[in-house]
């Protein structure tokens, strides 16, 4: 390379906002060689799908036009009349709500807990109990559904079992349309705790030691250091766990697909799944993918919140020319 | 005084020492484990469960305890349903997957990172733009289009939608910003051209990074659902996911044993490759919060 190229390359690199750096043909040419494969494969099956499904939202898209896509007719904003009168839906966003609005917050608030403990409550089996609870994130969502669906199993269930030693006769959970959700908010809350733990526990790494030792000789005892220090530091982690697992939370279907199908009387009926089933058992794709645009904007406003609130110095992505 | 009290460089203050954790309680780990015995618990049952026989299912007073363990779950899920088929489905979907994640995310995030290029600026705010879309809003369209290029019910069909990622540029593109540019020079002034400098230089300090990604591809792919649910309609091309849980709420709904042999089997590469990678996961996932 030539002299004259790398004062360049560092002039660009040093990033003076005025100084827009004139790439040669050539730099371009090496860009796009190591950019080409994944540029082609997102753009045509993660951007271009994206566009496809606002547009679908805009048509009566159905089975007989598979074929031929382009030839759908257009609706306008038809789909999402009908979305606005549709009982079911609106039944399946509450029911998303619920499962969002009570199960975040007790997944964040366990997580805290427990990784606070692993932190600062003891010194041995760290990496044991890290494993342990860690265990269920890993795990398909779907093999979970099935061995809670079995847990709660009224007559051969573990629950019910241990239950009847107590001389209680327990409920039919994922039958009952008060206990089908609460059922479900707890299996995803001990399946995600580890994830939040994890998570915390890094933040909790980053906290330094001194303001531990300050409080201290302040006479802080424990629940103060974590009221008074861990809190406050770890505030953009909690915040920034909030919306990972809203968003997350929001696209709930593997557990309500195997363990209830929705039910019962709906009562587990998320966004996701009416989609899936507008779309594929019923082929009312079109609508599908109104619903599918719905969900997409109330999760690009949660990420555009945490956008707006999380905006911290460790976020290199942004230093970009 | 303990030893780890006596270790403290900060001199003591009545009471307790500054410069160490607090003293450990036995009831803080009691509690643990307790909550750790909760978390396996539902694993051990599915482990217990897959060894019972249906007729153990059907007496009045069920056990935690298998009475006759017995691996006739297991031959029936072999003999009668196709999961060696199923199993080598989600193996190939999720290996192919995982080289392309671990292939092709670093070359775009090396181009993001250390080279100036035209179009550069918009790549990455596409790919930043798509971090957190919903999978479901893909799946239509990329339905019609599998649909009309023949792809449903194949492989290609299960794999291509997920062969590159935005999170794994991402994850790449954040630790390659952090290479010393001074690296890159040194190899440019010793002549090596910009697929030398990725190959030799950047790719062998970003394997670390690598690792967690791969592991944390081939986790997403071997669990995923929603898609291949749609994907592999013909049962000879179901992953082991859509196998379960077409199982599960349908004709065996009602076959414990076989269906919690179903799940170990889903589950237990899953448990061997966490046991084996934990720290690369844990670590993986506290730094980027990206989830398996």
């Amino acid at each position: 390379m030539t002299a004259p190229a790398l004062v360049r390359r560092n002039v660009a690199e040093k990033g003076s906002a005025s100084a827009a750096p004139r790439h040669t043909w050539r730099e371009d040419l090496i860009g796009w060689s190591f950019a080409a494969p994944f540029v082609i494969l997102f753009g045509i099956f993660l951007a271009l799908p994206i566009l496809a499904a606002f547009l679908m939202s805009f048509t009566s898209f159905g089975i007989r036009d598979i074929q031929n896509p382009i030839g759908a007719s257009f609706v306008g904003l038809d789909n999402y009349a009908k979305l606005l009168s549709d009982a079911k839906f609106w039944k399946s966003l509450g029911n998303t709500a619920y499962f969002v609005v009570v199960g975040v917050p007790l997944t964040l608030a366990l997580g805290l807990v427990i990784a606070n403990a692993l932190s600062r409550g003891i010194t041995r089996f760290r990496t044991a109990f890290r494993v342990g609870y860690y265990l269920p994130v890993i795990t398909s969502i779907v093999a979970i559904a099935v061995v809670w669906r079995f847990l709660l199993n009224p007559d051969v269930g573990l629950i019910n079992m241990l239950l009847r030693n107590f001389g209680i006769t327990g409920p039919d959970w994922l039958a009952s349309p008060a206990l089908a959700m609460p059922s479900i908010i707890a299996m995803a809350v001990w399946r995600n705790v580890g994830f939040a733990m994890v998570v915390f526990v890094a933040g909790m790494q980053a906290i330094p030691a001194m303001l531990y030792e300050a409080a201290a000789i302040d006479g802080a005892g424990r629940w103060q250091a974590f009221r008074y220090v861990t809190l406050p530091m770890l505030r953009p982690t909690i915040l920034f766990m909030l919306v990972i697992t809203t968003i997350g939370y929001l696209q709930l279907f593997e557990e309500p697909f195997v363990m209830t199908g929705g039910g019962p009387l709906d009562a587990t009926l998320s966004v996701t799944m009416y989609m899936y089933q507008q779309g594929f058992p019923f082929f009312h794709q079109g609508y599908a993918s109104a619903i599918a645009y719905v969900l997409f904007v109330i999760v690009a406003a949660v990420a555009f919140l945490q956008f707006r609130f999380l905006r911290t110095d460790d976020a290199p992505m942004e230093a970009t020319r | 005084m303990t030893a780890a009290q006596a270790r403290s460089a900060v001199p003591a203050v009545p009471g307790r020492t500054a410069g160490q954790r607090a003293p450990s309680q036995w009831w803080i780990y009691l509690l643990l484990i307790l909550g750790v015995l909760l978390m396996v618990g539902p694993f051990l049952w599915m482990l217990l469960g897959s060894l019972k026989s249906q007729a153990e299912f059907l007496v009045s007073t069920p056990t935690f305890l298998p009475k006759e363990a017995t691996t006739g779950n297991y031959q029936r899920l072999f003999d009668q349903l196709d999961f060696p088929r199923f199993f080598f489905n989600s193996s190939v979907v999720a290996v192919v997957v995982t080289v392309g994640n671990v292939l092709f995310c670093p070359m775009l995030g090396f181009a993001l990172a250390k080279l100036q290029w035209r179009g550069k600026r918009l790549i990455m705010g596409l790919v930043l733009a798509t971090l957190m879309v919903p999978a479901g809003i893909t799946l239509i369209p990329n339905f019609v289009l599998m649909r009309n290029l023949g792809l449903v019910n194949t492989y290609p069909g299960l794999i291509l939608p997920f062969l590159v990622g935005p999170f794994g540029v991402f994850l790449t593109r954040q630790f390659m910003y952090g290479i010393p540019d001074e690296l890159l020079e040194a190899a440019r002034i010793d002549g090596a051209n910009e697929w030398r400098i990725f190959w030799q230089v950047v790719m062998p300090i970003t394997v670390p990074v690598l690792a967690t990604l791969g592991i944390l591809t081939f986790l997403g792919s071997w669990n995923s659902f929603l898609y291949p649910l749609v994907m592999a309609q013909e049962p000879n091309m179901y992953t082991l996911p859509v196998a379960l849980a077409t199982f599960a709420t349908g004709q065996y709904q009602a076959d414990h044993g076989m269906l919690m042999a179903g799940s170990v089997v889903l589950v237990v590469p899953v448990l061997l490759i966490f046991i084996l990678f934990q720290r690369w996961i844990t670590e993986g996932i506290a730094t980027t919060g990206l989830k398996g």
